[in-house]
């Protein structure tokens, strides 16, 4: 039996910032985890993830990683994803700095 | 002091000029992240979890007063007003923009620095001891020895795609601040019967299977260095496995083959090319030695400095801690501790960094060192200006007095920063860093070395703290394993892991509890906390950290 599906986001970094991104269910890429679209199917993973792959002029890395749904949108369910959503934990910079959640879009 | 040739400079410039177009190909869609990848690695740029990181060799830790000015610069144009100095001697910024990095490579040409051959399967950034030149108990300054090693093989063609990468360590002294046993190869400078001339460890390195270096070559000629080292290379470079990146090192060629072994091929490999080398690279060495000369000296009568200690405490504390014997008796090496209790280890912001500079500059004979202890060392202080020095950086919180004790903690960039780390470091650190201030117990516990690494590759160097802590991920949780015991001087030993791990929490009450046993069960004051454990084993401690679990688990 193949292994269950578990619910996905997909993100990369991007190119010129090197930013964390994830992608929307309309295909965008944006800055905030909650925005992305939760993959709970398969082939729509591995479709997402060939979109992913051709896009690589303005992203890096493209990869599946696990999430759940969350009354705002989807959350990460591992702490490394966790942390992808804020920044380091020893200053406040990166996306936990970030004011501008409506400019997000790259 | 020591200055690129006008060959470098043209090379350092035109990598510069290769590395902008390849940025501009790599941003108009010409190049795919394939191809650039390895481009941007062979120029020191990462791509971490929250954004690109730009590694900075600086060589044998030896920076000018402009350089680390030029570092300030670079942190508040194109970062974020600071940097991280590292294990490996290097500075790291960690938030350039992709279009900016060929500005900063330009603006760190200016001032003679590159970012080359700080990744990739090459020879890396050498390393020394970072009192080199400065020391009372080195036999020489092995920076020579070590720029000679760096311009082999800097582009050095048969060398760009070892199995593996390659670190080489120098030092001098007898007692060992580089660390020589954990590195690929290490030189050691000794004398017999007054010679000068090398003793040449071999297959010593941390990562996912730490062992200690072996002396494949107990004196070695001076002469001899380089064919030496390209005869150890040549056989590495035939032997050292390719199938496997994590049986790559030198250390496991050493390992499978056997040091007899690989000894009896790299001597053969030696007496075959030793006599290909005309003997230049001697007159290149006798000319690094007079470009490292030491500084004149000012003549400054130190007995200012035992007035000014004799009614200050704190500086009296200071002075202590943070410095070391110094060759010239009204000198001092000082060490700037980048451990301020509760901030992230190795990392100096732009104020600080000028401040360091303009120290140099007033009292340093305009030179500072950055050390594998992630601290900048001014090497040369006449003691009578060490007041002054002391006032001038506790302004900015560079004046912690704690080298060498508890809060002067490694910690790799860990979790916070590395796309490749298994947990954090940085804020155990902290917390660490914290708690024994709180306690107050630091000056009592004295000499102690913590070093945390938030993977298995060893960047913290947590084998050879005498407490180790390595961060990994237990089932989607970060857990912490400790070993005790290691050491990573003249006395090199790797630590021993005590069991099971602890959770985020709780590592800082561990590592408490190990603190306080030692202090309940050292038999002096001056018997530190590893010659503690040497006597003791690792029972007590065991104990400290598991005994009430044990009890609750019968
Ligand atoms: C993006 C950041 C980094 C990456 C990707 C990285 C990668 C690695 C890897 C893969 C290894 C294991 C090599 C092996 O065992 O074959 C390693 C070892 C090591 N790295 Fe890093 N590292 C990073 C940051 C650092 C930093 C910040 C330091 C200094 C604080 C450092 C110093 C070292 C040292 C000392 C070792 C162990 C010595 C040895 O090579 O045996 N690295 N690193
Ligand atoms: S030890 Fe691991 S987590 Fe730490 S810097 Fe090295 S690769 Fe990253």
């Amino acid at each position: 039996m193949a292994r269950k599906f578990t619910p996905k986001v997909l993100t990369a970094n991007d190119l010129l910032e090197g930013d964390v991104i994830y992608m929307t269910a309309d295909g965008q890429w944006v800055r905030d985890h909650a925005s992305a679209e939760l993959i709970e199917d398969e082939t729509i993973a591995d479709m997402r993830m060939l979109t992913a792959q051709g896009q690589q002029d303005h992203i890096v890395g493209p990869y599946l990683a696990d999430a759940k749904a969350g009354p705002n949108g989807p959350e990460p369910t591992h702490f490394r994803e966790e942390f992808r959503t804020r920044g380091p934990s020893n200053y406040y910079h990166g996306k936990q700095a970030d004011t501008s959640k409506e400019s997000a879009n790259v | 002091m020591y200055k690129y040739s006008d060959f470098d400079e043209a090379f350092v410039r035109e990598r510069c000029a290769q590395f902008r177009g390849q940025v501009e190909r790599r941003i108009d869609g010409s190049l795919t992240e394939e191809e650039f990848r390895p481009l941007r690695l062979m120029n020191g740029l990462y791509l971490q979890l929250h954004a690109y990181m730009l590694r900075i060799a600086v060589p044998y830790g030896t920076l000018r007063s402009d350089q680390m000015r030029q570092f300030a610069h670079i942190a508040d144009t194109w970062d974020k007003g600071y940097g991280h100095f590292t294990t490996r001697q290097n500075i790291q910024f960690n938030w350039p923009k992709l279009k900016d990095v060929p500005d900063i490579l330009d603006a760190l040409a200016d001032v003679q620095m590159h970012a080359i051959q700080t990744s990739g399967n090459t020879i890396r950034n050498t390393t020394v001891d970072h009192f080199a030149g400065a020391a009372a108990d080195e036999i020489a300054d092995p920076r020579p020895t070590a720029e000679l090693i760096r311009q082999w093989s800097t582009d050095h063609p048969e060398f760009q795609f070892l199995p593996r990468k390659f670190k080489i360590a120098v030092g001098a002294a007898k007692h060992d601040r580089a660390v020589l046993r954990a590195h690929d190869v290490a030189v050691e400078l000794v004398e017999e019967d007054g010679q000068p001339g090398y003793r040449i460890f071999v297959g010593g390195g941390l990562g996912r299977t730490p062992m200690i270096g072996q002396v494949v070559r107990d004196f070695l000629p001076k002469a001899d260095l380089l064919p030496y080292l390209e005869a150890i290379v040549s056989t590495y470079n035939l032997l050292g496995r390719r199938d496997n990146k994590y049986k790559a090192r030198i250390k496991i060629t050493v390992f499978e083959n056997g040091l007899d072994t690989f000894r009896d091929l790299a001597e053969a490999e030696f007496a075959r090319i030793r006599d290909g080398f005309s003997g230049v690279d001697q007159d290149v060495l006798a000319d690094l030695e007079r470009q490292f000369a030491l500084p004149a000296f000012k003549n400054a009568d130190p007995s200012a400095l035992s007035a000014a200690v004799a009614v200050d405490p704190t500086l009296a504390a200071w002075v202590a801690r943070n410095t070391n014997p110094h060759k010239v008796e009204t000198h001092a090496s000082v060490t700037i501790s980048l451990k301020e209790h509760g901030k992230t280890p190795g990392d100096a912001s732009s104020e600080q960094m000028r401040v360091m500079a303009d120290l140099a500059d007033a009292y340093g004979y305009g030179e500072l060192r950055v050390s594998h202890e992630q601290n900048i060392i001014m090497p040369h202080v006449a003691k009578a200006d060490l007041p002054a020095v002391f006032t001038a950086l506790a302004k900015v919180g560079l004046a912690t007095a704690n080298a060498g004790l508890t809060s002067d903690i490694i910690a790799c960039p860990g979790m916070d920063y590395c796309a490749l780390a298994t947990a954090r470091s940085i804020p155990v650190a902290e917390k660490i860093a914290l708690r024994v201030q709180e306690l107050g117990l630091e000056q009592e516990i004295g000499l102690m070395k913590i070093k945390i690494s938030g993977c298995i590759n060893a960047c913290g160097h947590h084998h050879v703290g005498h407490i180790g802590i390595l961060g990994l991920d237990r089932a989607g949780v970060e857990n912490y394993q400790i070993t005790l015991g290691g050491d990573g001087t003249e006395n090199a030993a790797i630590g021993q892991r005590t069991g099971p791990g602890f959770a985020y929490d709780e590592v800082v009450p561990a590592v408490e509890r190990l603190l306080k046993t030692y202090l309940e069960k050292r038999e002096t004051a001056e018997e530190t906390f590893l010659d503690a454990y040497r006597r003791l084993g690792a029972d007590p401690f065991k104990e400290a950290l598991y005994g009430d679990a044990k009890k609750n688990a019968a």
